[in-house]
């Protein structure tokens, strides 16, 4: 295995990637539209009113709910990572990819490279519409590139969580209502639409644990207030997110291992 | 092991937990036959296949493919087979000629390479005119036809094809038939599994009968019938009670071309030497116990009674055209 072979799967693994969402217009406009129509500027407008700006100490709700959308977009795209696996696993396609002489991880990669792709450019995409709205990047660019790496280290641990699912689990359905569970209690038991110090005291011990509420915590500073009070968000959603991606990259070798050797 | 064996099988077993696909499984592949895994579903027929293309490890035995080993030199073989599964295994969203680059890439052929190898490929199957369209608009015989070039992509000098005809209709089993031979005429080596007799029959120069996960009969479909031992004799019998059957079979079992007899619902199955002499003796002994023959059939053994006599039960699904259809 020399380094343009692993180069060749890897550039041809990810190329399919992007070819079927190309090809699935539909989906394609629903995966980059969701997350800002929805959530940023439906969710945003709604609760404008019923939001209390003392407590959330910044300008407007759809300024404090920017930060919480980028992190929920990199969530849901992270756990919908492993889909096209677990599809390719039930009708035979990865058995057909591992039968040739490829390195084993270059389909993780693949995948790897094709997610964060799409969820650096979702990112991009609701900051613009945040900006549109008025809300201003306090850092500016390092800021945005420090917002892309938060996202991008807590996809690589939600990403493999849904592959070690997706090769786990018996049926397509059971993957399914996993990620259902997963999803919506991760998002309501986090700071990203609420902050902390508005939740009854057992739903905040719950979202303290929730890796995404750190995350949450790190991006609004750099989009509301400036690196001053920033820093130490940042710096504590960083450890927190190398210990999740430790654990979850650890379950998911070896649930891919289990699954293909 | 013989060392010119394209394969060779030596008592491979493979559990899941406490449940056995296949034990003690031995075979050997001569090169350039085409050489069938015959068996009804949950025989172990893919549980083998999938060992021999290094996607599953074995539990215990060892394969060799060109003298290989399939676990310890899993790379090695990968390179030199080529892999057609089952019809499912098509991404929906590709062309055709994308499956192919794609597979292409995964065999690191260069690309110029890559791109006469696909034409040349997509020629030979005849799929030249559906190159360019996504495969969700393919027809169960098109999306075969792609499956056999991804699975010659490689230049492999084996194949492995899993099912190569399995709810295709008749024309299009034919064509697989025909595409199937051509490659033994090239030197390939074919390794098939089925769960039709009349491909197996047809088709395959060799055969391993695979039931329960054990290997319950290898030779040529020729050798296969010939060692059932005589013709087939089937007497069907009005106003039949299991008493005056006994006799019946008793009777048929003493005469001396009869080598086998045993009841059946409808009556009685006679396994017999030279039909044209026990035929006449057979039905004098029914005429003998007063039982009414309505019907008498009678065929030259064919792989279904091989399969009957090695395993004790009929294979499900023979013909595409009865049940799945």
């Amino acid at each position: 295995m020399t380094l343009s072979h692993y180069r060749q799967e890897v550039l041809a693994l990810t190329m399919r990637w992007v070819r079927r969402l190309s090809r699935e217009k539909f989906s394609m406009v629903f995966t980059l539209v969701q997350p800002m129509l929805f959530w940023l500027i439906f969710f945003g407008s709604l609760f404008q009113r019923a939001a209390d700006i003392q407590l959330l100490q910044v300008p407007n709700y759809m300024s404090f709910l920017a930060g919480g959308v980028v992190v929920m977009t990199v969530l849901n795209n992270g756990l919908a990572g492993g889909v096209d696996l677990l599809f390719d696993k039930e009708n035979g396609f990865l058995e057909r990819m591992i039968s040739t002489p490829i390195h084993r991880t270059s389909v993780i990669v693949s995948r790897y490279l094709f997610v964060m792709t799409i969820t650096g450019m979702q990112i991009l995409i609701i900051l613009g519409i945040a900006f549109a709205f008025g809300v201003r990047l306090a850092t500016g660019l390092p800021g945005l590139a420090m917002i892309l790496a938060l996202g991008m280290l807590f996809g690589i641990g939600l990403t493999a969580v849904s592959m070690a699912l997706a090769f786990s689990v018996k049926s397509h359905g059971d993957f399914f209502s996993m990620l259902g569970f997963l999803s919506l209690p991760m998002i309501f038991l986090s700071s990203a639409l609420v902050p902390l110090s508005a939740m009854p005291g057992w739903m905040q011990a719950l979202a303290m644990v929730n890796p995404m509420t750190w995350v949450i915590n790190a991006v609004r500073p750099l989009m509301l207030t400036g690196w001053e009070a920033a820093a130490p968000h940042v710096a504590l959603a960083l450890v927190i997110l190398a210990l999740f991606d430790a654990v979850c990259l650890y379950g998911g070798a070896r649930a891919f291992r289990r699954a293909i050797g | 092991m013989s060392p010119d064996a394209a394969i060779d099988v030596s008592n491979l077993g493979k559990s899941y937990g406490s449940v056995t696909a296949i034990r003690g499984v031995s075979f050997t592949v001569r090169p350039g036959e085409i050489f069938g895994l015959l068996g009804p579903n949950g025989a172990g027929k893919s549980t083998t296949l999938r060992i021999l293309i290094t996607v599953l490890p074995p539990s215990s035995g060892t394969a060799t493919v060109l003298g290989h080993n399939v676990t310890t030199e899993a790379d090695t073989v990968r390179r030199l087979i080529g892999y057609v599964p089952q019809e499912r295994a098509i991404d929906r969203f590709l062309t055709g000629r994308e499956h192919l680059e794609l597979l292409g890439n995964l065999y690191h052929l260069p690309r110029r390479e890559l791109r006469s190898r696909i034409d040349e490929l997509l020629q030979l199957v005849d799929l030249g005119a559906q190159a360019d369209r996504v495969a969700k608009t393919y027809s169960g015989g098109m999306k075969r036809k792609l499956d056999i070039a991804c699975g010659l992509l490689p230049n492999p000098r084996i194949v492995f094809l899993d099912e190569p005809t399995l709810g295709l209709d008749v024309h299009s089993r034919l064509r697989i038939w025909e595409h199937i031979r051509q490659l033994r005429e090239r030197g390939i080596t074919i390794v098939m599994t089925t769960n039709y007799l009349d491909e197996a029959d047809r088709l395959c120069d060799r055969l391993a009968i695979l039931d329960g996960g054990v290997v319950r009969a290898i030779g040529s479909p020729m050798e296969l019938k010939a060692g059932v031992g005589g013709d087939s004799v089937s007497l069907t019998i009005g106003d039949r009670d299991a008493d005056v059957l006994h006799r019946l079979r008793d009777g048929v079992m003493a005469l001396p071309f009869v080598r086998d007899a045993r009841p059946t619902s409808t009556g009685l199955d006679i396994r017999a030497e030279s039909p044209e002499k026990s035929l006449p003796a057979v039905l004098d002994v029914a005429h003998r116990l007063n039982c009414r023959v309505e019907g008498i059939e009678y065929h030259r053994p064919r792989l279904d009674d091989v399969f009957v006599a090695h395993t004790g039960h009929a294979i499900k699904g023979e013909y595409p055209d009865d049940g799945e259809a």
